[in-house]
């Protein structure tokens, strides 16, 4: 198999790369794009580290060959915010402790953010399933609820002014 | 005195960069020209290696190989004893056991060539468990499969036996646990004859990596320098593995004179790692009819895996935690850890003490159900208390309160309401439902002489825009260290807490404050930051540069002016034993921690009696553990240790075929999700101890300790049945619960 030329928009940017058709998205946003806020967990898509949105869906980059992306609109972690202009997901993960070693959290950030865009107001029921996809090794989980409800309640906020 | 920095939620120092994907870690990283590295492991448990072929079709010109004729120095990984082989050389002891390195620019072309390496063996025979090893038939490790033996007694345990009302005797058993940390273990390392080898890598202890590269490379001090990079999550599985894997691409980097990067994927790190020590603990217990504890006999077993590594020390801690926080009068502990052919089982979060504990707290409801009293007052009955002693002869301090500790888990969880309710229901219903409790104590520290032998140092300096730094080797994996630190050395120094930052964790900027383990990163290294900061105030101070009261920028200015004019500003703190502590290691018997931090934990189960999966409906931690230094990361701390407990409960099952753990993927190894959490409601008592940095203990392991006991107690009491193995997986709930049915069947139509 030879290397193709394959376009994306990555993060609101147009990237244009050579790769293996069946190359990882993974890999290529990670070793060809230097995006490496996305993790590798698992490797065989259980642990959620390598969550991505692709087109608007929530996906683990580690399952999806990079031809599959082509022309297509990918957001990374890198791509909802930097320590200076934080995303308000971002912001409640900081605050409230959802991120303690950091390795599940831009998968999870990008989890959660993808049930936010769907569900702005998701039940406590809804967030533990929306985020069933993501493992998290050190929290416990609770102060990652915590931190999606109070990040859903801040849009609630905002909305309402 | 009122504070302002510490028991407040300051935010994670290194958080923003974790939130933002910015945070480099390990395989984020790459140097110019760097190689892959890759590891040609054993594949039989036991035997002589007798050739190692090399396939034809690989171009392995292109490959650097490292075999043991490669390492310079000392053919081990420097730990307690030195047993440990860096590369096998003619035997090999376990599974995965590392006997080649390969390196290559493509790591694509890495797994290939591994398979391509054909090691004959002659197989000897092996053993897999605590019996057959005990049986030492082979004998596979010194003259008896003994990796470590204690005795630690107390008062007269047989003269007990005699006037006992009863006597209750249990058998309880823990498997393996893997860590299961979402970061895989790597390094980076980089060599050459100037300065020597360097690495960069994901770990807990920088020190134990840099004395462990001294004696494998042959180097002095100078020329092995350690650098901790951004590490994700570890729980003890970052305290002793690495110095394997730097050992290794120490030596790749020294023979291709490239740098190498040599990161497992899950698989090969949940197979070759270490795991928490399989247990098998035995209890003889005689108690008095009014519920006093009088004596208890217990035989303590670990599975330590092929080489001796942490065993005698995760032993130690197993040792001095079997008696759990009861009063005995008299108690002997005999402790044994033993060889097996399975990879060695290392330090993981609990250290010993999650094993032992499971079994005293397990054994406390059995006993409390032969002698007919309720859980809650067997335990109340014997509770530690002030001016008591453990089973090492401790005294217990004013301010431990058991009682009021159980009493508020109690009324937090409804436990009274519900133990009652449930009971009424269950008989009608297909979910049975349970109540359980497990009271506890974890040591915070070193054990024994431990610290003092130690001698840590940390140290503060100030750059020359006046920054104030935190100098440690304590090293930040998501438990908090960075922040925690920062905010002790924000209060001592009284200026703000962004006004701090830590340096970098490189052995040869930072000075040796430990290793990151033993829940004594807040207690001591807190305490050291505490003394370097006061030190650093008083220089300023005494030397005219500050003036009192100030303000965090006259702060920074005065210390800017000092580095500015006399070259630097810094200060150590030095580890000081507190006063009349004693300790003697032949007879295990003194202070063996310099505090013990205290929990009752209650769990609420439901066990579905048509499939036979228990779920965790709700959990209730009310622990004592000193000043809390920053409530939202201990709390954190204590959800995610109670969240390994049930995973180690009822979910984390470490399948072994011959010493080879076959279910090495997250698919078939299953960690608690988000959706199998139950509701955590996490209480604090604060009871500050005076040699704790602001009166902190110890925090990050006794989470773990508690939740196997108590959920296996509220199984036990949802079925009426007695359940002493974890993990508790539905088939083993199913067995018992069918079996009992089958019996009470046959003595009915009998």
């Amino acid at each position: 198999m030879t290397n193709q030329r394959i376009t994306m928009t990555v993060n609101g940017v147009d990237r244009t790369i050579e790769a293996y058709p069946m190359e990882r998205l993974l890999d290529v946003l990670r070793e060809k794009l230097q995006l490496t806020g996305t993790k590798e967990g698992c490797g065989e898509g259980e642990c959620g580290a390598c969550s991505v949105l692709l087109n608007g869906e929530l996906v683990n980059s580690c399952l999806v060959p990079v031809a599959q992306a082509a022309n297509s609109r990918v957001i990374t972690i890198e791509g909802l915010g930097s320590p200076a202009n934080l995303d308000p997901v971002q912001e409640a993960f900081l605050r409230y402790g959802g991120s303690q070693c950091g390795m599940c959290t831009p998968g999870m950030i990008v989890a959660a953010k993808y049930l936010l865009n769907h569900n702005p107001h998701p039940s406590p029921e809804e967030i533990r399933e929306g985020l069933s996809g993501n493992l998290c090794r050190c929290t416990g989980y609770m102060r990652i609820f915590e931190a999606v409800e109070m990040a859903s309640r801040a849009q609630r906020g905002k909305s309402a002014t | 005195m009122q504070q302002r920095i510490v028991g407040t939620s300051s935010v994670r120092k290194e958080g923003a960069a974790k939130v933002c994907g910015t945070a480099r870690y390990i395989d984020d990283m790459a140097l110019p020209g760097m190689l892959y590295g890759a590891t040609v492991r054993s594949s039989i448990p036991r035997g002589r290696i007798t050739k190692i072929e090399f396939d034809l079709e690989i171009p392995w010109h292109e490959f650097t190989i490292v075999t043991a004729a490669d390492i310079p120095g000392s053919n081990s990984i420097a730990l307690v004893q030195n047993d440990w082989p860096c590369l096998a050389e003619k035997m090999v002891n376990h599974f995965e056991e590392p006997i080649l390195l390969l390196a290559h620019p493509d790591c694509h072309l890495l797994p290939q060539a591994v398979s391509s390496v054909r090691i004959e063996y002659e197989p000897l025979p092996s053993i897999h468990s605590i019996a057959e090893s005990e049986r030492q038939h082979p004998v596979v490790w010194g003259t008896d499969n003994i990796l470590k033996s204690y005795l630690m007694e107390k008062g007269d345990v047989d003269a007990a036996w005699a006037h006992a009302d009863y006597i209750i005797e249990g058998e309880y058993e823990t498997g393996a646990q893997e860590h299961l940390y979402i970061e895989n273990n790597g390094v980076i390392a980089d060599y050459s004859e100037d300065a020597g080898v360097t690495v960069w890598g994901s770990m807990q202890c920088p020190f134990y990596v840099h004395k462990s590269l001294m004696h494998l490379m042959a180097l002095p001090e100078d020329k092995v320098r350690v650098i901790q990079v951004e590490t994700g999550g570890a729980f003890g599985g970052k305290e002793d593995y690495p110095s394997m894997i730097a050992a290794h691409a120490a030596l790749l980097a020294r023979k291709a004179a490239r740098p190498i990067k040599l990161v497992y994927d899950r698989a090969e790190d949940m197979a070759a790692t270490t795991k928490r020590h399989p247990s098998r603990t035995r209890h003889r217990t005689a108690v008095a009819k009014d519920g006093t504890l009088l004596a208890a006999e217990i035989d303590l077993a670990l599975d330590g895996g092929a080489y001796s590594t942490l065993s005698s020390t995760v032993l130690s801690r197993a040792t001095i935690h079997a008696g759990g926080c009861y009063y005995w009068p008299s108690l002997r502990v005999r402790a044994h850890a033993f060889a097996t052919n399975t990879p060695p089982h290392g330090a993981f979060r609990g250290f010993g003490a999650p094993q032992s504990l499971f079994a005293i707290e397990r054994h406390m409801d059995r006993i409390a159900a032969a002698i007919g009293f309720t859980p809650e007052e067997v335990r109340r009955k014997n509770f530690l208390r002030p001016g008591l002693t453990t089973a090492t002869g401790q005294e217990i301090p004013p301010g431990v309160d058991l009682d009021h500790l159980l009493t508020r888990a109690l009324e937090a969880s409804s436990y009274h309401e519900k133990k009652l309710r449930f009971e009424q229901e269950n008989p009608r219903r297909a979910l049975k439902k349970g109540i359980g409790i497990a009271a506890f104590l974890h040591g915070a520290g070193f054990t024994g002489s431990g610290e003092r032998r130690m001698r840590s140092i940390a140290s503060m300096d100030a750059t020359p825009e006046g920054n104030l730094r935190v100098l440690v080797s304590s090293t930040e994996f998501g438990q908090g260290t960075n922040t925690i630190l920062c905010q002790i050395a924000a209060e001592a120094l009284g200026i703000d807490y962004d006004a701090v930052c830590m340096a970098p964790p490189d052995t040869h900027v930072v000075p040796n404050s430990g290793p990151t383990v033993a829940s004594r990163t807040a207690m001591v290294v807190g305490k050291l930051v505490a003394s370097a900061a006061v030190e650093i105030k008083r220089i300023l101070i005494d030397s005219g540069y500050l003036h009192e009261p100030y303000i965090t920028a006259d702060f920074q200015q005065a210390a800017s002016a000092y580095v500015k004019d006399r070259g630097s500003l810094c200060a150590e703190g030095h580890y000081q034993a507190p006063p009349n502590v004693y300790w003697d290691d032949d007879t295990y018997h003194g202070e063996a921690y310099g505090a013990y931090a205290w929990a009752v934990y209650v769990a609420e189960v439901a066990v579905d009696t048509v499939d036979y999966h228990v779920s965790v409906d709700d959990f209730v931690a009310v622990q004592e553990v000193g000043r809390v230094i920053n409530p939202v990361l201990a709390t954190g701390q204590v959800e995610g240790g109670i969240a390994q407990g049930i995973g180690y409960a009822l979910y984390e099952k470490v399948v072994w075929q011959n010493g080879h753990m076959s279910n090495n993927q997250m698919t078939n190894y299953i960690i608690v999700t988000s959706q199998d959490i139950p509701p955590i409601h996490v209480y604090f008592e604060e009871v500050p101890y005076s040699y704790g940095a602001f009166g902190a203990k110890g925090l990050g392991e006794l989470p773990i300790d508690g939740p196997a006991p108590a959920i296996l107690n509220a199984v036990s009491h949802a079925t009426i049945e007695d359940f002493c193995a974890i993990p508790l997986l539905p088939e083993d709930v199913m067995a018992k619960l069918v079996r009992s049915r089958f019996q009470v069947g046959e003595e009915v139509s009998a």
